[in-house]
């Protein structure tokens, strides 16, 4: 919201000399968020001057309508000679008067006026839009000055345009509707400046008359509590507002329309009060304000033609026929709007008028509403029509309801005033506003919650100064509904608020708090470091999690966090069974982008894109991770049980809620492309494969604390892997995951480069690390004996180390393959696998004879298991 | 040759000649100083100290001597023999120190060749800087709690005291998924609300984690980002200690003169609350104040939706965008280099921040 300090200035008395820097402070220090605090003295540097336009020459032979006019300017150019300017506007005519800044003059932007020579002619200065002097977006012609303008030719221009004053731009939060008015920021900043207030909505107004304004019937007086209605007739309709009025809502980026419908956003900005006129012409009988039927239709003021919902609030017109469905529209709307239906409607309540009642050109009596809406009901409306008016951010927001009279009082001055006219004498006040909720506060509960002493007294002094009415003692003597809250109900030592009208915010004992700390400031907040109890330090799932992060990161991968949305092709892509449960995921109802609207159900599915990146913006060597969630539904049970907020939820009720929602392990994936290891002055490259990903998966189970002997890795067959190069690991028996080189039909519809390997691990499933028990280091000497092994060519490599290391007893203390061969000398579908065999003994030396016959029964194992026979034996 | 047994004559003790000796001793050193490599001394060796050296003959002449003579002539040749050894050891020494830094020499090689043979990889800046919060509070006695992604409406907004109608429950900004009541949670909020179920207090919690907002992905918004909470709910628990511990992570973050400052702001689940902004001595732009997070006290409503009486605890929480953090930390000015997950930009980071 953008508003001219001078208007705050007619309601708070603020320091003369106020700087913009003040400014700032004591909004933000309130609470207002400040977007920008412009003083607008400073923006146009020079001679900005108004000019009446003499004469006017249009050149011809350019490709647009270029004029060549002589602007009076007084003596403000020193020669009191008229000054030749180019323009390219046209809107203006002689006798116009308009603003000029004469060459040396600097315009918002750093845009700098010189005398210069363009189409041919001598231009000295400009004439200026309204987008060029910063007062607004308004580029469609120069600014021409109003007739009523007070400013002759040489004046200085700037307060004629407003550019004499301070505008400054602020965000209100959403509890605070209040503040959304000149009413509201200038009550705020008399609390921070302790300076005199004068509230508007406190000027006298006319009270409801026996006799209506106009017949209205509120039908539903939750959604309207409050509806009031004056009518003036006999407006001029050719009435402009006056200039002062056109200038503040420019500043508030709020297109001038006509001169009532001007009143009524001029009104909103001050008051706060969201207002609508009527065309009291177009009127054909009694106003019905009621819930829309299902199947009404209304083509609000943009022109939008709109299906209305049974939820929104609606003013109808009761001497409006009722439209009969007709084929064309039944198509659309299958329901047509329910036989009785009390009128037609003609405005979508407290968001957006309708066409056929709004004020036109012609309009010359008109019917002002001022009403109270529900706030949810409005925000309801505006959401679902996407109508984000200025009216409706008001309404959410919560709007005074004691203002439709002092509203109503000041719209009929003011179009009587500019646009002639007679107020009608009936007023129409149809109240059924409920009195504010009183609170009921412990007069220490400020003070115990800020950690603030705040004196006796104090606490009651800031409640009145935002507007609270307080009483002293004990709350439950006093009529109306109470609000308790605070360590004591009531009794000495409370205080009984009542808030102020305007703030429907205040309902709680802690907003009251809240205030009270605001008002004395929070910067008088002590700073005390709470000492919190001995903690547990880090879950072991924690703790794994990081372990496994820097154990990647260290072995050369980068790790990055993928955005989990994917495409519900990419399961094809991957290659998945049709009946592959990872097929089954969460799908976003309001995705970002449509194609890829579905939550991933294995990391992979988002990595492969972060992958695809990187490849594509020239990085082909390429070895990524990330440890995140995957979102895998459970079968569909309906909806968690509603749970209410007034007290805990039972531990069924939340077990029951909470076993609707998806599974959601933690996942650790890993993917390759590219080469592993660079060339270099060394040699050859490595390339990126299957064995890198099934490593990185020992290193991840590693990390993750698993000792070897519980981790099993074994052929596998699982898409979107390879199916001769898939591993699959399993610790205890459980299956923990996959690793190996990706399929190459997927490779290719996933557009990634051959060999692209992979890994995908699941944490969760991880069992938790167990301690690891000390190895026993004897220093006695080894004995290395190594030996050759042909097997069968399918005999995983790894089962034959298990059978030799279980064939060997306890002197073997490790077993490592160092070479796989095969050739036509090892014979057709065999290979031979070299095992380094090192035994040692806890006490002695070993004997050659002792090594001999441990290794004697580790092959015969090996035999045993898998027909292998020593190599050279 | 002699003969032990023949009789002396002179002409057959030659070498046993004082000036024959000395010209060996003589001879041999010559030599020995003229060679510098080690197999060629190896062979003067054995030409000077061997079987057919001038010495070893001359030993061998002792034989025909009169034994009278013998004594003398022996101890004349071991002095010989010593003063060739001595000659030969000095200059092996000089030779093998030699031989040994030229084989250094040779050895040199260009130190500077890059070896990147297996390229470093990288976290995430933004798990480093979690993490770096999360031991700070974890040392305070904090403990780490998380939660799920994909949430209860109910513990992502109503019992966080935003009712259905608030404007952060519309499409604007939340996910909705096809399974009714549940939502990508937009804070790491009801982490919160799940610890307060799950535990009595006090309660001394900090809540990492990935967020999700529908924003187009730009440079100031990600549809995804991360934030980490903090929550203390306790008997007496003041706005003080809030300051306090907010003060404690900013010096923990950017130094001794870091402070907070606060701004009124309104959140549903705090009341009072507000935004706290950081005094920031290492901007790249100079020392400023930097928006940082939202913070207050505990909304009342919301301990009793998760069943702590307000009457007996006060509580605090506080949120902060890691994301933010790390922009104005680092001076990242995209947020979509934090997101798109260039391996340049997780590289630049290393495995520590």
């Amino acid at each position: 919201m953008r508003i001219p300090v001078s208007w705050l200035r007619e309601h708070v008395e603020l320091p003369a000399d106020l700087s913009p820097e003040d400014l700032d402070r004591a909004l933000v220090g309130l609470g207002i968020e400040v977007e920008s605090v412009l003083d607008l003295r400073s923006t146009v540097t020079g001679s900005l001057v108004v000019g009446e336009v003499l004469e006017i020459e249009e050149l011809t032979g350019f490709k647009k309508p270029i004029r060549f006019c002589r602007v009076d300017v007084g003596a403000a150019n020193g020669t009191g000679e008229p000054q030749e300017i180019v323009c390219g506007a046209t809107n203006f005519a002689p006798g116009d008067r308009v603003v000029v800044i004469l060459p040396g003059g600097v315009l918002p932007g750093g845009f700098a006026i010189g005398a210069r020579k363009t189409y041919g002619r001598n231009s000295n200065g400009m004439i200026c839009s309204v987008r060029e002097l910063g007062l607004g977006d308004d580029h469609e012609g120069i600014l021409v000055l109003p007739e009523d303008a007070p400013a002759k030719p040489g004046d200085d221009a700037r307060p004629v345009v407003g550019l004499d004053d301070v505008v400054v731009e602020v965000e209100i939060t959403p509890d605070r509707g209040y503040e959304m008015s000149v009413r509201g920021l200038a009550r705020e900043l008399s609390h921070a400046f302790e300076v005199p207030f004068v509230d508007p909505a406190l000027a006298p107004a006319t009270g409801a008359t026996a006799e209506p304004a106009y017949p209205v019937r509120v039908l539903d007086t939750v959604g309207c509590d409050r509806f009031a209605a004056r009518v003036v007739r006999g407006v001029d309709p050719l009435a402009e507002s006056p200039q002062w009025m056109r200038q503040r809502l420019t500043v508030a980026g709020i297109r001038s329309i006509s001169l009532a419908v001007d009143i009524t956003n001029y009104l909103m900005l001050e008051l706060g009060q969201p207002m609508h006129a009527f065309d009291l012409d177009a009127l054909r009988g009694e106003l019905v304000v009621r819930r829309a039927v299902p199947g009404e239709r209304l083509t609000t003021l943009d022109g939008v033609d709109r299906a209305l919902d049974p939820e929104d609030m609606v003013i109808c017109d009761a001497g409006l026929p009722v439209p009969a469905a007709d084929a064309a529209t039944a198509t659309e709307t299958p329901s047509v709007p329910t036989a009785g239906a009390d009128g037609v409607p003609i405005s979508l309540a407290a968001v957006m008028g309708g066409e056929t009642s709004e004020v036109v050109a012609s309009t010359t009596n008109v019917l002002f509403e001022a009403a109270h809406w529900e706030p949810v009901v409005v925000g309801r409306t505006a959401r679902r029509h996407r109508l984000f008016s200025e009216a409706a951010k008001r309404w959410e927001r919560g709007v005074d309801p004691a203002l439709p009279l002092v509203a109503l009082e000041r719209a009929v001055a003011l179009l009587t005033t500019y646009g002639g006219g007679t107020a009608g004498a009936e007023v129409l006040d149809i109240d059924h506003v409920a009195p504010p909720t009183r609170i009921v506060l412990d007069a220490d509960l400020p003070a115990r919650r800020a950690g603030v002493p705040y004196e006796p007294g104090r606490t009651v002094a800031l409640l009145e100064r935002v507007g609270c009415a307080v009483a002293v003692g004990d709350g439950r003597t006093a009529a109306g509904p109470i609000q308790v809250g605070g360590r004591h109900a009531s009794g000495p030592g409370t205080l009984v608020v009542t808030p102020p009208s305007w703030r429907p915010d205040l309902t709680d004992p802690a907003d009251l708090v809240e205030e009270v700390v605001r008002l004395d400031g929070y910067d008088r907040v002590p700073s005390v470091l709470p000492v919190a109890p001995a903690g547990r330090g880090l879950t072991p799932d924690q703790r794994r999690r990081r372990s496994v992060s820097r154990a990647l990161a260290e072995n050369g991968y980068v790790e990055v966090l993928s955005p989990p949305f994917v495409s519900p092709d990419l399961f094809d892509r991957l290659g998945l069974p049709a009946d592959d449960p990872r097929r089954n995921a969460v799908r976003l109802t309001n995705p970002l982008s449509d194609t890829e609207p579905l939550m991933r159900t294995a990391l992979l599915g988002s990595l492969l894109g972060t992958l695809r990146r990187n490849i594509g913006r020239g990085h082909r060597d390429v070895a990524l991770y990330e440890i995140g969630m995957v979102f895998e539904p459970r079968p569909r049970t309906g909806p968690p049980p509603a749970m209410g907020v007034e007290h805990r939820p039972s531990d069924e009720e939340f077990r029951a809620a909470d076993a609707v929602l998806p599974h959601q392990p933690w996942r650790v994936a890993a993917m390759l492309a590219g080469e592993v290891e660079p060339a270099g002055w060394w040699g050859a490259g490595r390339p990126a494969g299957w064995a890198d990903a099934v490593e990185a998966g020992r290193i991840v189970l590693a990390a993750a604390g698993i000792p070897d002997d519980r981790t099993v890795v074994r052929q596998a067959q699982r898409a979107p892997w390879h199916p001769g190069r898939c591993a699959e690991f399993l610790v205890d028996d459980v299956s923990v995951g996959y690793a190996g080189e990706l399929h190459p039909a997927a490779l290719a519809a996933l557009e990634l480069p051959p060999r692209t390997s992979a890994l995908e691990l699941d944490l969760d499933a991880l069992p938790s690390a167990p301690v690891a028990p000390a190895p026993r280091i004897p220093g006695y000497p080894p004995a290395l004996i190594d030996v050759a092994l042909v097997v069968d060519a399918e005999v995983p490599a790894d089962e034959v180390r298990r059978a030799l290391a279980e064939g060997a007893g306890d002197l073997l203390e490790s077993v490592r393959l160092f070479d796989v061969y095969a050739s036509a000398q090892v014979g057709e579908g065999r290979k031979s696998l070299a095992y380094k065999l090192v035994f040692r003994a806890p006490d002695r030396t070993l004997t050659g004879d002792e090594a001999v016959a441990a290794r004697d029964a580790a092959v015969a194992e090996a035999a045993r298991r898998f027909g292998a026979v020593l190599r050279g034996a | 040759m002699t003969y032990r047994n023949d009789p002396y004559d002179p002409k057959q003790v030659a070498l046993l000649d004082p000036r024959a000796l000395a010209s060996a001793v003589a001879d041999a050193a010559t030599a020995f100083e003229a060679t510098t490599d080690p197999d060629a001394l190896a062979e003067l060796r054995r030409q000077h100290l061997g079987d057919r050296a001038p010495v070893s003959l001359a030993r061998r002449e002792i034989g025909a001597l009169p034994p009278a003579a013998k004594s003398d002539a022996g101890k004349r040749v071991n002095e010989a023999r010593r003063s060739i050894e001595s000659a030969y050891a000095d200059r092996l020494a000089v030779v093998q120190a030699a031989q040994a830094e030229r084989m250094l020499a040779e050895e040199r090689v260009d130190v500077t060749l890059p070896y990147d043979r297996r390229p470093r990889g990288a976290r995430h800046p933004i798990s480093t800087l979690s993490e770096r919060i999360e031991d700070l509070f974890v040392g305070m006695g904090y403990e780490i709690a998380e939660g799920p992604e994909l949430e209860l409406e109910w513990t992502n907004f109503d019992a966080l005291n935003i009712p259905p109608d608030h404007p952060a429950r519309g499409t604007m900004d939340t996910f909705y998924v096809d399974i009714p009541g549940l939502v990508l949670r937009t804070h790491t909020s009801p982490v919160q609300a799940r610890t307060m179920l799950a535990r009595k207090p006090p309660i001394y919690i900090v809540c990492p984690g990935r967020v999700y907002r529908t924003d187009e992905l730009d440079a100031t918004h990600s549809p995804v980002f991360h934030q980490v909470e903090g929550l203390v709910v306790d008997e007496g628990i003041t706005m003080a200690h809030l300051r306090g511990t907010l003060d404690h992570l900013a010096k923990a973050m950017f130094g001794a003169e870091a402070r907070t400052r606060w701004r009124p702001h309104y959140f549903p689940f705090t009341e009072p609350s507000g935004e706290f902004d950081v005094w920031f001595a290492q901007h790249r732009d100079g020392p400023r104040w930097v928006e940082w997070g939202g913070c207050g006290m505990v909304n009342p409503r919301v301990l009793r939706a998760c069943g702590i009486d307000p009457d007996v605890y006060s509580g605090f929480a506080f949120g902060m965008g890691i994301e933010r953090t790390l922009m104005f930390r680092h001076g990242i000015s995209d947020m979509r280099d934090m997101a798109e997950g260039d391996v340049r930009f997780t590289r630049a980071f290393g495995v520590e921040v």
